[in-house]
């Protein structure tokens, strides 16, 4: 197999896999500090998604309309987090899977007769063209650009959480609410706070990976099982954990659907290896997750000690 | 204690003597082509039961419910599409199937605890969603189509919806009625004990794991029984009825129609096709007003339609 192949697929699942990180550090947080089953994240990232695409279409400006989309859905998931949601906290987990699925037909529905089911967004033309990065190795500037992204947003981040006062809360929220309410912090207001922020970087992701993916009505709900996935092998409330998941699922993924297939085109027909392959990369993140809880319970960061 | 005046059974005979009539109804209303959607009610009032068991019950919020449900259309679309249409084989095929696979999903998963355990059912449901896109022989993503249905015998025609609304109406009857003896009994009391407290329950010598186990393999296997039923009315069956929506959509209609009672999954099921049927006449965005109700429902009626029509749980 080609080394160059092999190195490129790495970089399409390292990226990947840092979008996966934009969207499950928002839902591990709600996750962990609120315990709060969340099924409309992927409907922020849907809903930043076609923001996004409509102000760049406004705008004429990819920059402008990415910052735009990511100011209005981190005011949107605040709104719906100080409404809704905050009322479901005390609730079980029944009613929130409920309350959300219900928020998930709402967004659908409510996109589509807002924007259509689907709108056009492409990457800027200045990073249409492809990158040379080794002899022999070219690599589009765009996905380059959603890598450096991706790293920027991630070492942030990690920076905020572990180093600021606001990430010290957050964490401590995490391992023990009640505590942390007791020591006399208002974990509400910081907790709508946690939302806005986790809404503007599902934003953030919808509107890079829109150009890559498509724009449509409907798109949010796979990555957010995947995000689900992620977090539950990161460790439930640990950013650490999300980012490390995030690469590991991205890589298992991207590497699977690509990789696989040529593997399986030693062994099988063609039009065998082509089917195989992109069903066993899927399976084998649901399989990498059930290895990894059967192991370690907890998942591999977790956050309550 | 068990003082049952009369009038105590005038709702359920009631509700019988309707159901059974109902196919007549319609045709006196001049409505025949309600017969297949009340077929479809009861298809999914089958499956939102079987789920109320394990999830109601049983306390386990399994969010992978959809997993049976798909196993048995497939395996019932997949003999009928290969020539064999002894409606026999397919439901045998359709319980060793789908109670391997439950047991062997429910061994794993129920290592597991809350979270953990509605994440790794779901992951193993999604499997099954992906293999489904697979076969590429059985129609792949796209579905796979049937021209026949299950013979079941008696000069019975399962292609006609007034058939098919009786034979599925039999099926929920019996579930319904396995059910209300299952949880008064010693084994129902058992379940709910360990449901409610675990450890105490442990304790107390009961086979814990074995129990749980036992109530998620046989929920599987109604929810098997309800896919073979919706291959055999829809004539069709896609990797759709295995995606993470279609547990969702059980687990609504389980927490909409009340958790933990006899008729929960059959009224969440009736109220929410209904619904989607009466808004879809007069509005494309039927799903944006279903959200508004769904969300109205938890804010309002805790416990489930159930609980409003006083059907909820008797303590």
């Amino acid at each position: 197999m080609p080394t160059l192949l092999i190195v490129e697929q790495l970089l399409n699942g390292l990226q990947f896999g840092l979008m996966l990180f934009l969207l499950a550090a928002g839902l591990t947080l709600v996750f962990g500090v609120m315990d709060m089953i969340n099924l409309a994240h992927g409907s922020l990232y849907m809903v930043g998604a076609f923001v996004a695409a409509w102000l760049v279409a406004l705008s004429g400006s990819f920059v402008l309309g990415v910052l735009g989309a990511i100011v209005l859905t981190a005011a949107f998931g605040m709104l719906l987090e100080t409404t809704l949601l905050r009322t479901l906290y005390a609730r079980d987990h029944l009613s929130q899977v409920l309350a959300t699925f219900a928020l998930i037909l709402i967004l659908n529905d409510g996109v589509k007769m807002v924007f259509g089911t689907d709108l056009p967004l492409s990457a800027p033309d200045a990073l249409a063209g492809p990158v040379q990065l080794l002899p022999g190795l070219s690599y589009p500037a765009y996905r380059l650009l959603i890598l450096a992204v991706g790293l920027v947003i991630a070492a942030a981040m990690y920076l905020l959480v572990v180093k600021t006062r606001l990430g010290a809360l957050v964490r401590a929220g995490a391992a023990n609410r009640v505590m942390t309410e007791a020591m006399g912090v208002d974990v509400k207001r910081l907790f709508t706070a946690v939302f806005g922020i986790g809404a503007g970087l599902c934003a953030l992701a919808g509107a890079l990976l829109g150009p890559l993916l498509a724009v449509q009505v409907g798109m949010g709900e796979n990555i957010l099982i995947l995000a689900f996935v992620v977090i539950v092998i990161g460790g439930i409330g640990s950013i650490r954990g999300a980012l490390i998941g995030s690469i590991l699922v991205g890589c298992v993924d991207t590497l699977g659907r690509t990789l696989l297939q040529h593997v399986l085109r030693e062994f099988l027909p063609p039009q065998w290896a082509s089917a195989a392959g992109p069903a066993i990369a899927s399976i084998a993140v649901y399989v990498f997750m059930a290895v990894v809880l059967a192991v370690k319970p907890q998942g591999l960061f977790p956050a309550r000690a | 204690m068990h003082s049952r005046p009369w009038r105590r059974h005038v709702g359920p005979i009631a509700l019988v003597l309707l159901a059974l009539a109902l196919p007549w109804l319609l045709a006196a209303l001049g409505a025949s082509f309600y017969v297949s959607m009340a077929g479809r009610v009861l298809v999914y009032a089958i499956a939102a039961t079987s789920l109320n068991l394990v999830l109601g019950y049983g306390g386990m919020v399994s969010f992978g419910h959809a997993a049976f449900v798909g196993l048995g259309a497939y395996v019932t679309g997949v003999m009928i599409s290969e020539g064999v249409l002894n409606g026999a084989a397919h439901l045998l095929a359709t319980l060793l199937v789908t109670g391997a696979a439950a047991a062997l999903i429910g061994a794993i998963s129920l290592r597991t605890r809350g979270v953990y355990f509605i994440m790794i059912t779901l992951a193993f449901a999604q499997m099954l969603f992906y293999l489904a896109n697979s076969i590429k022989g059985y129609g792949g993503d796209e579905g796979l189509n049937i021209r026949a249905r299950s013979a079941i015998g008696f000069g019975l025609e399962l292609k006609d919806p007034t058939t098919f609304y009786y034979v599925a109406l039999a099926v929920l009857a019996a579930c319904l009625w396995a059910l209300a003896r299952f949880v008064p009994s010693r084994l129902g009391r058992a379940v709910l004990a360990i449901r409610d407290d675990e450890q105490r329950a442990e304790a107390l010598g009961f086979a814990t794991f074995r129990l749980r186990w036992l109530v998620f393999v046989a929920a599987g296997l109604v929810a098997g029984v309800a896919g073979a039923l919706s291959v055999n009315q829809q004539g069709y069956v896609s990797p759709n009825v295995l995606h993470w929506t279609a547990s969702g959509t059980l687990m609504v209609m389980v927490i909409l129609g009340g958790v933990a009672t006899l008729w929960g999954g059959v009224i969440g099921a009736a109220a929410l096709l209904l619904l989607q049927e009466v808004l879809s006449a007069y509005t494309p965005h039927w799903e944006f007003w279903t959200g508004w109700v769904l969300l109205a429902a938890v804010l309002f009626a805790r416990g489930g339609l159930a609980g409003l029509v006083g059907a909820g749980p008797r303590r």
